[in-house]
């Protein structure tokens, strides 16, 4: 018996190591379409954050004779909007509002979402019916119409329409990190690590989050695109941001008078809108894809 | 060998409920000593899993009733909670899974999940434990452990993985290892070597094994006692020789002779009529009897005694009293 050599199994050729992180780098980076939408992004991000830095003109300054210019006059290569402000200015510093209030609501909701959905998958029982059929009353409402009246209810202004999309977001997270929770849950490493001593709070920490947390990251921002665009929709509404605020959605509003006159000028705020929500939802894609190392 | 026994199981039972009552474990009386090889052997749902869960306190409370005595060393595990359960499970015993695949967490690396396991037992820093881990790969003798440590399960293969999960089960030094059918997912040439190791870690570190499985082969191979169960109780114990030798029960004989060795080519091969019982209520006559080519009519009336034919050994079987008497 000694004869059978221990330890005799086939090495297999292990590719170079890598640790986790920069082998999902490694897979997206192979992925042009993702990488070019990163880029994209990641341009849009630097203007809106060094816009002051720019040497711009005033996004706030107009002039009576300078409305409606067309693309490409001399001094507003982006043209004006229909107070003779420089479109191109307001347009990046517009950037910062809009990306502001479509990011912020989707990383609070992040946190909130996944701490109540892990609860509820990880506790199970009463715990879990109280938190999931909550949060099934807010899945009744669209999610446009629930932005409207949580928005309408709280009033306009920035720091309302943060909340208001923040709660329209906490319910689909929640529910996603639910499931994901109660699947890793019943799985064995679980079992394996209650097998060596792991109390309740260590196995949610290091093998529920652990296993969550990546599925439920590339499902937040593929929600990044759609709360852009409820953002904007909201300002268009007027019940979101207020003018003079530069935010394409609002922009976009206070245009479409304009759009017999100069259609071009009209469309340039939805055309970043566009731009970025497909930016941000192949970005996800992407991510989805090279996070899943096991395929 | 030693006069108290490392476990003690006295009159378990273990009862499951919800849409309907499951009765896993019936009765179960077992003892073991220090440093030994048990092997606990049955078919599917013959409680030998529940059994090994209800030792680690493993079931969800909730939804089952456990009464009888278990103690490990002397301390009646049943009465533990809170920080002396968790110093109690990987520290004085711990676990190893059937499928080792899904018993190690997919994001993160073999060493990671060593390391966890013994910062919390010895409550030492990260850099302290990963040299544990990697003192623990060289022992389950892992080729270039140093690499190992650092690779993720799925980067392994299966007789690579259970090894690691040997490494972690055994990485706070129990003193008893329950195997949950640790070679059923390996391949026949992968199962032989980790049943030596595992044989050759008992001896080094002393320990005792609880080895479950369905595959008498793999008994044989590595058990020094064997403890036969079906539908929630043992039907018969004894060592390895005694029950090769020389099978009491009527199931366990059954079970030597479904074996595919020594058959002539051509001859059917025998196997046991029948199904295991639902356990839905608690048995009262013996559980064996509707499928036993042996049954009298006394075996359906009352639970049968365990009769002991010799030294070590107990048969629970109306048989046994007829010889006995003879």
């Amino acid at each position: 018996m000694a004869n059978i050599s221990l330890g005799a199994e086939v090495v297999m050729p292990v590719e170079q190591r890598r640790g986790y992180w920069s082998s999902v780098v490694r897979r997206f980076l192979r992925n042009p379409v993702a990488v070019g939408c990163a880029v994209v992004l990641l341009a849009l991000i630097l203007a809106a954050i060094f816009a002051p830095y720019l040497d711009l003109a005033d996004p706030y300054k107009g002039s009576m004779i300078k409305r409606l210019r067309p693309l490409g006059t001399d001094g507003f290569p982006l043209g004006t909007d229909e107070q003779g402000r420089d479109m191109l200015a307001r347009l990046i510093y517009g950037g910062r509002l809009t990306l502001y209030i479509g990011l912020v609501p989707v990383v609070l909701a992040f946190f909130i979402g996944t701490a109540l959905g892990v609860t509820a998958g990880y506790a199970g029982g009463f715990v879990n019916t109280l938190i999931m059929r909550v949060v099934d009353i807010f899945f009744a409402f669209p999610s446009v119409l629930l932005a409207i009246a949580i928005s309408g209810a709280l009033g306009a202004g920035i720091i309302n329409s943060l909340v208001s999309l923040t709660i329209v977001f906490i319910p689909p997270i929640t529910r996603v990190a639910e499931s994901v929770t109660s699947s890793v849950r019943a799985l064995d490493y679980v079992d394996a690590a209650r097998a060596s001593g792991a109390g309740a709070f260590t196995i949610v920490r290091v093998h529920v989050l652990g296993n969550v947390l990546g599925p439920v990251f590339v499902y937040a921002t593929s929600l990044t695109s759609v709360c852009m665009i409820l953002a904007a929709g909201l300002s268009f509404l007027g019940i979101g941001v207020k003018p003079p605020e530069p935010e394409w959605g609002l922009m976009l509003n206070t245009l479409r008078t304009a759009i017999y006159i100069n259609p071009m000028i009209a469309a340039l705020p939805g055309i970043m809108i566009f731009i970025t929500s497909l930016c941000l939802n192949l970005l996800s894609d992407g991510l989805r894809s090279a996070m899943n190392v096991k395929d | 060998m030693t006069s108290s026994p490392l476990l003690q199981i006295r009159d378990l039972n273990v009862r499951f409920h919800g849409e309907r009552t499951v009765h896993a474990i019936n009765g179960l009386n077992l003892s073991l000593g220090h440093g030994e090889m048990l092997g606990l052997l049955g078919e599917s749902g013959s409680g030998k899993s529940v059994t090994l869960k209800t030792l680690l306190r493993l079931l969800p409370p909730k939804r089952t009733m456990i009464d009888g005595s278990i103690e490990v060393n002397g301390t009646d595990i049943m009465t533990l909670s809170g920080k002396r359960l968790s110093r109690y499970r990987g520290g004085d015993v711990s676990m190893v899974f059937q499928e080792p695949a899904l018993a190690l967490d997919p994001v993160y690396t073999v060493g990671e999940q060593i390391a966890e396991t013994v910062m919390r037992h010895r409550g030492i820093g990260r850099r302290e434990a990963m040299e544990v881990a990697l003192d623990m790969l060289v022992k389950v003798r892992i080729p270039s452990p140093e690499r190992r440590l650092k690779n993720y399960p799925h980067e392994m293969s299966g007789g690579m993985r259970q090894r690691a999960m040997i490494a972690l089960a055994l990485s706070c030094r129990p003193k008893l290892l329950l195997a949950d059918e640790p070679t059923t997912a390996l391949d026949a040439t992968v199962q032989i070597q980790i049943l030596l190791l595992l044989r050759e870690l008992q001896k080094e570190f002393g320990m005792s094994i609880i080895f479950v499985t369905h595959d008498i082969g793999v008994a044989v191979e590595i058990a020094d006692r064997v403890a036969v169960m079906y539908a929630g109780n043992i039907v018969e114990e004894g060592s390895i020789h005694d029950i090769i030798r020389d099978p009491r029960h009527p199931y366990t004989r059954g079970l030597l002779s479904a074996n595919l060795h020594d058959v002539a080519r051509g001859t059917r091969l025998e196997a046991i009529p029948g199904a295991p019982p639902a356990l839905n209520i608690k048995p009262a006559s013996c559980q064996f009897a509707p499928r036993c080519a042996h049954v009298m009519p006394a075996c359906t009336s009352a639970l049968p005694p365990f009769v002991s034919p010799g030294e070590g050994r107990r048969v629970a079987c109306l048989l046994e009293r007829g010889r006995e008497l003879a």
